[in-house]
């Protein structure tokens, strides 16, 4: 089995508002092997954005993480005190996220932007943070970095905006990128472009990847291994193969089926009726329930547990559970 | 076969830059740059293309939400460029448009019967004792239950206000409707909800769609015709098979192989392009897309190509191209 570099087991995160009690994340589990790629794909409100926030425990007032366990290299992030911590973020884990321009300081040049990173984890010099700071301009493609490093965001295009945080994320070599929908607010052929970058960058670096994205696309084409987020749980966790090929969660199952094709002519899209249930009124079973075709009278009432299939895949469904399959014969595909 | 419902001809829109202390036009961005088309009864046109390259623009124009610099557009036989004011509203029952974020798009502070029948009383073609019987019935047509009619569009998802949307463009008995990146912010399992409402109501009610998206999936699902447009100009136009499977412009063929797709064991040539989209102020002489194009050479730097038909290309595909007659055969996605 791979080596395994961060493990989230059973996380819970909730907002406490006024109208009530949140769950965003509630029971979390999933694990990133060192070196590979985990996707987090799920539809908006599912928490996986809550979900990479919590690893780096940035987490905001009234939302509060209230259990679990996150352990990286060992070590629980939950238990760390916050001078702990922030020697992890951006050093060890970095984020980067779907729109560069509010992540970057709009008054500061960007060479001092990456700077500031060395200087927070490395005792250097002004000068050499500039230096180090335009060598990671030219790693991430950015041309003429000489020039470049001394300039303003805003003078800077959406793509190269990205390339940017990305150099920002990486400045300190960390062992985990979270990318919370790098590419969603940019143009195709430029998507493609960054998407090929932090390929790129993870193989030169070995290090792990969460890639969070609403893009099955961009999912298939950049993870090992995949979570798929429903109403804050883990529904389905899959090699990336398998799950696309063989998806095994009536929701992962309509979500694949939802999507225009490529490569035949549909009149109708098979959509999933309905839509995600309010936060505040969570079904009593299996949050899928009410828009599963598949969906049975103890569905509404009992939450399925996490049924593991093999090592790498996982699926959290009644329909996979042994009493399901002896009494009714089989998996409906 | 069918009519040719809306024509337009070289169309431009620049939109002028003051500057200096008295607030000269020190220059222009072209957004729209002389281009010409035109849309059959009951067909669905796409135009296709990232952002900056003048799809929203073309909309807008049409409707004259914005005012076009030149160029001629005939709706319904008359030519909506000489209308007055008065005129032109009348026409817009005819033309209805989409937009992108239904809820910027819906007064707050009225129920949704209300926006339906005030669509209706504008227009004055419905009497106003039907008006709500109409609007109820709208409802029902676009999948919202009719008790549901008397509630804000805050007290909707984003899925059900995108219904609204299509309802009260409906409500006026309209020939054509703009949809104006329509589904772009829909979660795809209510994005897929949404586009077979609209191909069900198009069968039903016999509509015409300009479809402006930057998804290409979703483009060959509803389109019969796509426009490909690059910097203000069309690089491509022809039926979506055409498109798809023997694109001849070299910025479709970068474009389609820059989707990412749901597939991980599929392995196919990516051709990423490098840079970014030029600036429109200031656009590259020549082609457009001469700053990005692998096969440049100094004819595309200097003349600009027009859009023609050679020997393989179905009638009515046209690519602006200098050498589409021998450039490396672009696969097909």
């Amino acid at each position: 089995m791979t080596e395994i570099l961060l493990e989230v087991k059973d996380l819970r995160t909730s907002f406490f508002t006024d109208e009530g009690e949140v769950k965003a994340v509630n029971g979390v589990s999933f694990f990133v092997p060192a070196g590979k790629t985990l996707g987090i794909v799920g539809e908006s409100g599912s928490g996986k954005s809550i979900t990479a926030l919590s690893i780096l425990r940035l987490i905001q007032t009234p939302g509060k993480i209230i259990g679990g366990e996150i352990l990286f290299e060992g070590q629980d992030l939950l238990k760390m005190n916050k001078n702990e911590i922030r020697e992890i973020r951006g050093n060890k884990i970095s984020m980067i996220f779907q729109e560069p321009m509010t992540s970057l300081n709009p008054v500061y040049t960007i060479g001092d932007q990456i700077g500031e990173v060395f200087r927070a984890h490395k005792r250097i010099s002004k000068e050499e943070a500039k230096r180090r700071a335009i060598k990671m301009l030219q790693e991430v493609g950015i041309p003429s970095p000489e020039r470049r490093v001394d300039q303003y965001p805003h003078e800077l295009s959406g793509g190269m905006r990205q390339r940017v945080m990305i150099a920002i994320a990486l400045a300190c070599s960390p062992k985990l990128l979270i990318a919370d929908e790098p590419t969603t607010a940019l143009d195709v052929t430029i998507q493609a472009q960054i998407l090929e970058l932090i390929k790129d960058l993870q193989r030169k670096r070995d290090m792990s990847v969460i890639m969070i994205s609403h893009d099955l696309g961009v999912i298939a084409e950049t993870c090992d291994y995949v979570a798929v987020m429903y109403c804050g749980k883990v529904v389905e966790f899959s090699d990336v193969k398998t799950l696309f090929k063989a998806p095994k969660h009536p929701y992962t199952i309509g979500l694949l089926n939802s999507l225009p094709r490529h490569d035949i002519d549909m009149d109708e899209l098979s959509a999933i009726p309905g839509s995600v249930p309010n936060p505040f009124e969570m079904p009593k079973g299996c949050a899928f329930a009410p828009r599963c075709p598949h969906a049975k009278e103890i569905c509404h009432e009992k939450m399925p547990s996490l049924i593991s299939i093999n090592e790498y895949n996982q699926v959290r469904c009644l329909m996979h559970s042994e009493e399901w399959q002896s009494q009714n014969k089989g998996v409906p595909t | 076969m069918n009519q040719t419902l809306l024509e337009v001809e070289n169309l431009k829109m620049y939109f002028p830059i003051k500057g200096g202390i008295f607030g000269r036009t020190v220059g222009y961005v072209k957004a729209v740059d002389d281009i010409s088309f035109s849309v059959k009864e009951g067909e669905t046109l796409s135009i296709v293309g990232e952002s900056g390259c003048g799809k929203s623009t073309t909309g807008r124009a049409i409707l004259r939400l914005e005012e076009p610099t030149s160029g001629k557009i005939t709706f319904d036989g008359k030519n909506l460029l000489s209308l007055s004011k008065k005129e032109l509203r009348k026409r817009r029952k005819d033309m209805q448009i989409i937009f992108q974020d239904p809820y910027a798009s819906l007064n707050p502070r009225q129920t949704i019967s209300r926006i339906l029948e005030e669509a209706m009383a504008i227009q004055n073609i419905v009497p106003k004792k039907e008006r709500r019987e109409r609007a109820l019935q709208l409802l029902e047509t676009v999948g919202i239950a009719q008790y549901q009619a008397d509630r804000y569009p805050h007290e909707f998802s984003g899925g059900q206000r995108q219904r609204i949307g299509i309802a009260r463009a409906l409500a006026v008995n309209p020939k054509l409707i703009i949809c104006d990146e329509a589904v772009s912010a829909l979660d795809v399992s209510i994005q897929a909800q949404i586009l077979n409402l609209l191909k069900r109501l198009q069968r039903d009610f016999k509509l015409t769609y300009l479809f402006i998206s930057h998804d290409l999936g979703v483009v060959r699902h509803v389109s019969d015709r796509i426009i490909v447009m690059y910097l203000g100009k069309i690089v491509e136009i022809g039926d979506k098979h055409s498109i798809f499977e023997n694109p001849k412009h070299p910025y479709t063929t970068a474009l389609l192989s820059a989707i990412p797709v749901p597939d991980p064991e599929r392995v196919r040539e990516r051709i990423v392009l490098t840079g970014d989209v030029p600036s429109p102020i200031n656009p590259p002489t020549g082609c457009r897309f001469h700053t990005r194009c692998p096969f440049a050479t100094d004819l595309c730097r200097e003349k600009e190509p027009e859009l023609r038909t050679i020997g393989d290309m179905k009638k009515g595909h046209q690519a602006a191209c200098h050498y589409i007659d021998d450039l490396p055969k672009a696969k097909a996605i």
